[in-house]
């Protein structure tokens, strides 16, 4: 996948972003037939895509995430073969602790909205837990119950975007790492123009997929997104034998962690405090945290060597769910961020929708339901399962 | 000598040959390299294999030194035991020493 050298007048679609967002839509548009030029200020997945945990879960509390969430799973369960990359897919399963009586009401609740949408998904009682990972210390972490979904799993992050990005090339995108956006010109009310290191290139549509840099990226039009940076920090260990399988997950603690299938345990902890910015620093308050967490859900891993440790940023909505689709002042200007830290799960999905809209005019209901408009129209339900 | 298989990153098991296709395929940089090949993500963090990359990179691609940019290195620096950390949080060892 060859950097191209020159710039076209003229392209259908101009994506700014090169994350998980911006390669998904360029193949789906790519694969429409579309003409499309992709900017990336840096390489592809630098920013909060490489970044993440690489987790895919389908349980979530409010009905469009978990639709979002199943329609990407059966399009991650094709992925490696329909783009010829190897993404490491692997399907091990969530396991979400519950540890007070108002997280297993909650979970309970849960559980029962994801049935209704066609999820395979149980609660399992504290004594059922180790049944699915038998290395975690349940009494140590005072585990009340769980729920388990043995259809969610993981993937690796950046070779998934690489994917998308090759396929996208060998359909004709244009993916031009290493290149900034500067500006857009606006003409009649929408972006006529996309301004970028290389040169001036016309569009009839801009994908703004910038991640949490989105809101500096709409302020050159003056559209005003409701995101902000919040750092969150991880780690990954030394590669082990295999020993479980699912990402284990803790809304409680504010912790996650999986094994790898290459066996390293990668894992992160929110901190609760973090103030909003774009800071990307590495932190020992983190380190230590996290590895106490580690070691209380695992006992064993206190002798597992911590390799390496990093941080990405989450663009954090209001709701902590996604701004997909259009904008009403400039109607050929696509959002897609805001996904609050579960932006590579639900992506494949998100592609194929705001692909369609932008193909074929195709307004899906769940590009609807999470537009921008709703923080004006006041139609916000808050997601609840989220590692903040 | 021709057969002869040169492992570059020893941590992750990369040879030369791996990296000149890789190289070939697009991705010039070292951080696409890092990411493609996992070249230095293993417990050396790349301690004894990133110059090597990058003199193959500078020889397939004519890049400069200046052009060519080093991944950022990742605390602990070197690997480090969940319990070390852990422990000092538990007994709060600052307070008191």
């Amino acid at each position: 996948m060859r950097r191209p050298k020159e710039l076209p007048n003229k392209v259908d679609v101009a994506i700014v972003g090169g994350g998980i967002c911006g390669c998904s839509i360029a193949y789906n548009l790519a694969k429409k037939g579309l003409k499309v030029a992709l900017f990336e200020r840096s390489y592809l997945a630098s920013g909060a895509t490489g970044r993440c945990g690489g987790g895919i879960r389908q349980q979530w509390s409010t009905k469009e995430n978990i639709l979002l969430a199943m329609g990407s799973v059966r399009i991650f369960e094709k992925l490696s073969e329909e783009l010829g990359y190897d993404i490491e897919y692997f399907q091990g399963g969530y396991l979400v602790i519950a540890h007070t009586e108002e997280e297993v009401k909650q979970f309970k609740k849960n559980v029962e909205l994801q049935r209704s949408l066609g999820l395979d998904v149980k609660y399992l009682e504290a004594s059922e837990i180790n049944n699915v990972v038998d290395v975690l210390d349940v009494e140590a972490i005072g585990a009340l119950g769980a729920t388990w979904c043995p259809t969610d799993g993981h993937a690796d992050p950046a070779r998934t975007t690489f994917a998308y990005a090759r396929a996208a090339s060998k359909l004709g995108a244009l993916i031009y790492t290493y290149t900034e956006v500067k500006g857009f010109e606006l003409s009649n009310g929408r972006i006529a123009k996309v301004k970028t290191a290389l040169g001036d290139v016309s569009c009839d549509w801009v994908v703004n997929a910038a991640g949490a840099y989105a809101t500096e990226v709409a302020k050159w039009v003056e559209v005003e997104l409701p995101v902000e940076p919040y750092r969150h920090e991880i780690l990954a260990t030394e590669p082990l034998d295999p020993l479980f399988t699912p990402m284990v997950i803790s809304f409680h603690d504010n912790v996650y962690f999986r094994q790898t299938r290459r066996g390293e345990v990668v894992g992160g902890w929110g901190n609760p405090h973090e103030p909003a910015g774009y800071n990307l620093e590495s932190s020992l308050l983190f380190v230590k945290r996290f590895t106490k967490l580690l070691t209380k859900y695992v006992p064993r891993f206190k002798g597992v060597c911590v390799v390496r440790q990093w941080a990405g940023l989450y663009a954090v909505t209001p709701d902590a769910r996604p701004i997909l689709g259009p904008v009403e002042k400039v109607p050929n200007f696509i959002q897609v961020t805001g996904f609050s830290g579960h932006g590579f799960m639900v992506a494949p999905k998100v592609a194929e929708i705001l692909a369609n809209y932008i193909a074929s005019g195709v307004e899906d209901p769940l590009m609807k339901e999470l537009n921008l408009k709703r923080f004006e129209e006041g139609r916000i339900v808050r997601e609840a399962s989220v590692v903040g | 000598m021709k057969d002869k298989v040169v492992v570059i990153c020893r941590c992750e098991e990369v040879t030369e040959e791996e990296i000149v296709k890789a190289i070939k395929e697009g991705y010039d940089t070292i951080e696409e390299l890092k990411r493609v090949l996992r070249i230095g993500m293993g417990p050396c963090q790349g301690r004894t294999c990133l110059r090597l990359v990058a003199r193959i990179l500078r020889r397939e691609t004519g890049k400069s030194w200046s052009e060519i940019d080093f991944p950022k290195v990742r605390p602990p620096i070197r690997p480090v035991p969940a319990g070390v950390f852990s422990v000092e949080e538990a007994e709060g060892a600052s307070e008191q020493s």
